[in-house]
């Protein structure tokens, strides 16, 4: 059962942390990118799309990653270049990414495809508990753990990912130190938005594979709201995204195995463990334990003295 | 400048989509007025988008059969209109454009529909799934619960270990009414079996209903069922080698294996008739509830592993569910605990029907009022 229970957790949570982690790789270079759910779906139907016309999962991948890459650098573009209002180019790009996925869309609407099918990692696999869950799974899970920790060392091993933080954290001291702000900025923007683009494709290739307009369901928002859970480090977001999954597939479990306590109570418990988790958030702030990169949401501009 | 230009494309790619999208609608042959009849613009209100390959998108192969008619025009429908007071503002709209039939196609249209409708006299308003009408409103809906029972019976045929999973949408008396009607079709032919119950509550979201579908499988269920508007349910019964009867409109591609029939709206059959009585001038507001004698629901054609005595004998409780000699609700039902809820020899009266709000038994899950 608890094998079982996990297994769906990682299956339910692996989208949302594509698109948590795509967020935090945003977010770490000071831009705010609402456009998370737009990105989503653009991900989904280029996934989609590019592998029922190829035949190739790994093609699909690709394309949703970069037809997302490109999504996001007109947000990038915006944000950066033209210093716009982040939280409206964002909201832009998901009005953009529903409307355009649905027009072009339509005619892959009912189309098939085989999904990605499972990879026993033969050893890791044979752990007890934990094995069948987290190494009995499809290509793209491994590729979000791996990911997970590829981030974490980007950002915390490397001169790269020092700079870039510093590039959220105060811009103009690492336009000082000869950090190139803009690019930076521009290539997190692009990059994160395609990572995004994968989680969409996780929905359209691997756990329902099909094309249905508007099939990410809000799953964009929730990643939104992680990033703040997660307080920007891609460990937390890996956590807090099988949270929300572990508690979706617990309570439908719950209900299948007959249980006796209504399902509205079952069905609040993601709503109250969203609140419970926005509180000891706060309370956290509140001891500035705060990790939110300083110059999130503010454009930068040499020019401007301060 | 590069990305000035990516942005130009793209919105000239924008353009001439919506261009394109006109240019459909357009196309429909507007044929000449026949006799006395009015000619028909009609609009439509969706929930949901066309391409759900779901609820939405049989209520728009109905517009388009609808569209055949000589006297009907090319028709509007505007997609994923949010239920409630919003939705007046655009079915407004519609009229404005010149729409003389308006079809809203969600329960939560309902009050917005009748304020729109007391503005605009002269145009004919058709509702689905309410209660409220008007002189210039009718409502209308189908007996879904008839070829619910029918798939019930197949199910209850096809499943080794008696137990059926059914991934629901929402406890209302729409969803609970197609449960146990499919859980009486069960029971007739397999006393056996026993149908349980996940709520998602959603409509529509694919990951969370393939979730569903996954937590019946784990705890046994050989045969799922559902009421939702994706097509995510025949999904994961054919990942697992189960058996699934699908909703809404024929979904065998998602599940060559597993699908095993479904019962299935018609609305072209309602929306044909509703449009020559608006066009004569007969049509009268009124509270419409079609079933399988109407033509409005269906069972899909079954998949080919279904053995022929089964597929004859859903066949003869259709004739009989057509010519009015079997009701699914035809008493003695009891309902969960055990206590008669229509007592033996009686059929409860459509109020009833529309308002149910228990499970029968055999039906394993809790409505939690």
């Amino acid at each position: 059962m608890v094998e079982i229970l996990l297994d769906a957790t990682v299956r339910a949570g692996t989208p949302i942390l594509f698109a948590t982690l795509g967020a935090i790789i945003n977010e770490r270079a000071g831009i705010i990118n609402l456009g998370i759910e737009g990105l989503m779906l653009i991900g989904a139907l280029a996934g989609f799309a590019a592998t029922s016309l190829s035949g190739s999962l790994l093609i699909g991948v690709i394309a949703a990653f970069v037809a997302a890459l490109l999504a996001g650098s007109v947000h990038g573009f915006i944000t950066v270049q033209l210093r716009g209002n982040q939280i409206v180019s964002g909201l832009a790009l998901t009005m953009f990414g529903i409307g355009i996925t649905a027009l072009f869309g339509r005619s892959m609407v009912g189309l098939t495809i085989a999904g990605f099918e499972r990879l026993t990692i033969p050893g890791l696999s044979m752990i007890p508990v934990i094995g069948k869950p987290f190494f009995n799974q499809d290509a793209l899970i491994y590729l979000s753990f791996v990911l997970v920790f590829a981030i974490a060392f980007f950002f915390y091993r490397t001169r790269w990912g020092l700079a870039l933080r510093t590039v959220g954290e105060n811009p103009a001291a690492a336009d000082t130190c000869g950090v190139p702000v803009n690019l930076y900025r521009f290539l997190a923007v692009s990059i994160g938005s395609g990572i995004v683009g994968i989680g969409g494709a996780y929905l359209s290739l691997a756990s329902t594979p099909m094309w249905i307009e508007n099939m990410s369901a809000g799953r964009g928002w929730i990643a939104v709201a992680l990033v703040i859970f997660a307080s920007w480090s891609s460990y937390r977001a890996l956590a807090g995204a099988y949270l929300f999954g572990g508690i979706t597939a617990m309570q439908l479990r719950f209900q299948a195995m007959g249980t006796t306590i209504s399902a509205h109570i079952l069905q609040m418990l993601p709503y109250i463990f969203t609140i419970l988790v926005l509180v000891i958030s706060t309370v956290r702030l509140a001891k500035g334990a705060s990790q939110q990169p300083e110059s999130l949401g503010q454009p930068y501009d040499r020019e401007d003295r301060k | 400048m590069k990305k000035l230009i990516l942005l130009v494309i793209a919105m000239l790619l924008l353009a001439l989509g919506c261009s394109k999208q006109e240019e459909n609608s357009k196309t429909q042959p507007v044929a000449a007025d026949k006799d006395s009849s009015t000619q028909i613009k009609a609009g439509f209100i969706y929930v949901g988008p066309v391409g759900d390959a779901g609820w939405t998108y049989a209520h728009d192969q109905g517009r388009i059969e609808m569209e055949k008619l000589p006297f009907v025009e090319p028709s509007t429908y505007i997609e994923s209109v949010p239920e409630g007071a919003e939705s007046a503002r655009v079915i407004t709209g519609l009229v404005q454009k010149g729409a003389n039939l308006v079809f809203t196609t969600s329960f939560g249209y309902m009050d917005a529909t009748l304020d729109v409708a007391r503005r605009f006299k002269d145009v004919t308003f058709m509702h689905c799934s309410g209660f409220k009408s008007a002189e210039n409103v009718g409502n209308y809906f189908g007996r879904m619960y008839e070829p619910r029972y029918l798939s019930g019976i197949v199910a209850g045929k096809m499943t080794k270990k008696n137990v059926i999973g059914y991934v629901a949408a929402f406890p209302i008396p729409e969803v609970i009414r197609g449960i146990n009607a499919f859980t009486l079709g069960v029971q007739s032919v397999n006393p056996e079996a026993e149908v349980k119950v996940v709520w998602t509550q959603t409509w529509f979201d694919p990951g969370v209903e393939r979730d569903a579908a996954d937590s019946l499988l784990d705890v046994g269920a050989d045969v799922l069922a559902m009421h939702q508007d994706a097509p995510a349910t025949m999904q994961a019964a054919e990942a697992r080698g189960a058996y699934v009867i699908g909703y809404n409109s024929d979904m065998r591609k998602f599940a060559p294996n597993a699908f095993l029939t479904a019962p299935v709206w018609n609305w072209g059959a309602l929306y044909t008739k509703v449009a020559q009585q608006v066009a004569d001038g007969s049509w009268e507001s009124s509270a419409i509830w079609w079933g399988m004698k109407e033509g409005l629901v269906e069972l899909a054609p079954m998949n080919p592993k279904v053995p022929a005595e089964v597929k004859a004998l859903v066949a003869q409780k259709a004739a009989e569910i057509k010519k009015g000699t079997l009701h699914p609700f035809a008493g003695p039902i009891k309902n969960q605990q055990g206590e008669t809820v229509v007592a033996a020899g009686s059929i409860p009266a459509d109020g009833d029907l529309l308002g149910m709000n228990y499970f029968v038994s055999g039906v394993q899950g809790t409505i939690s009022n």
